[in-house]
């Protein structure tokens, strides 16, 4: 067993520790310990499968600032007898009975499917980097640069021309040129945060009693 | 990485979220069903970098995975403000006592 397996196996057991203890413990406080253990374990899980710069923003975005405004919340109005609502023990052993047959439902398909096949079924164009790396593939990593360009609309992992119109590029020696990529989307969330904040703002914002 | 293959990552996935999907449904704090979205994204995120290193989908996968992020981020915030408003006006978080718009 490798050392990437081993630590696999270690923050797999983790994610799904603390996701379990998270669904199952009623004190709240200790939801938002266990939540803490998952997501941080989840960002290993990123970066083990290459992509440290979503792994870095798991920790940054989430860790740090989710979860934090989640802990405030628990402190704004965990007061006294609230730390502790208590559901029905039915509703918990339902709901727990449906949980575990829906993961079988899913674990029994994802275990159906045949991936190597898929792998080479589906093809998103010619998988031919448009732009050569700098230095070290993404699979080691290191995509904090094509995802800034892809943000930027400039896609230097991947040429979108297919089958004869790739070959005739390259025929004539046309260097490849970058397809589409997600500068509108990012623009759509840019403005979407700011309208997060400013109606967050106004609606946990304290208010004046009106005068009688 | 390679050789354990896209299923025990798409099986934590699943895991993540039906603890996710348990912990909407069986909590009455306010803020505990909030942790359950929270679960329930994440697993889907997973699942997206998964396929983004074992398929085709290559970058794409990672380009969703953060807008996934950043928007679970925006949905809390609104989320916990909303929440704040309910215990400012019914002076709990039992979402159970949110029934005033009930027939």
């Amino acid at each position: 067993m490798t050392a990437e397996t081993a630590l696999f196996y270690l923050f797999a057991f983790l994610t799904c520790g603390g996701a379990v203890a998270v669904a199952l413990t009623q004190n709240i406080v200790r939801m938002a310990f266990s939540l803490v253990l998952t997501l941080g374990s989840v960002a290993v899980l990123f970066l083990l499968l290459g992509a440290d710069f979503v792994g870095a923003a798991q920790l940054l975005v989430y860790v740090g600032g989710t979860l934090v405004l989640l802990v405030f919340g628990v402190m704004l109005t965990a007061t006294g007898p609230f730390t502790r609502i208590k559901s029905a023990p039915a509703d918990v052993i339902l709901s727990g009975l449906i949980g575990v047959v829906f993961l079988f439902i899913v674990s029994r398909t994802v275990t159906s499917v045949n991936w190597d096949k898929v792998k080479t079924d589906v093809s998103i164009g010619t998988h031919a980097p448009a732009v050569e790396p700098a230095f070290n593939p993404t699979q080691q990593g290191n995509t904090t640069r094509p995802l800034g360009l892809s943000f930027l609309s400039v896609r230097s992992d991947r040429d979108l021309k297919t089958g004869d119109q790739a070959a005739a590029a390259k025929a004539s020696g046309i260097v490849a040129k970058p397809s589409a990529g997600y500068l509108l989307p990012f623009e759509i969330v840019s403005v979407h945060l700011l309208v997060v904040l400013v109606g967050a703002a106004y609606l946990a914002r304290t208010k004046r009693r009106a005068a009688v | 990485m390679d050789q354990l293959g896209p299923n025990p990552f798409l099986f934590i996935g699943a895991v993540l979220f039906v603890c996710g999907v348990v912990c909407m449904t069986t909590k009455r704090n306010g803020i505990g069903v909030l942790m359950g979205v929270e679960l329930v994204l994440n697993g889907a995120s997973l699942n997206f970098i998964t396929f983004s290193k074992f398929t085709p989908l290559g970058l794409d996968g990672q380009v969703f995975s953060l807008f996934v992020i950043v928007l679970a981020a925006a949905e809390a915030a609104v989320a916990l403000a909303i929440t704040l408003n309910f215990y400012n006006n019914h002076l709990t978080i039992d979402v159970d006592r949110g029934d005033e718009l009930h027939g």
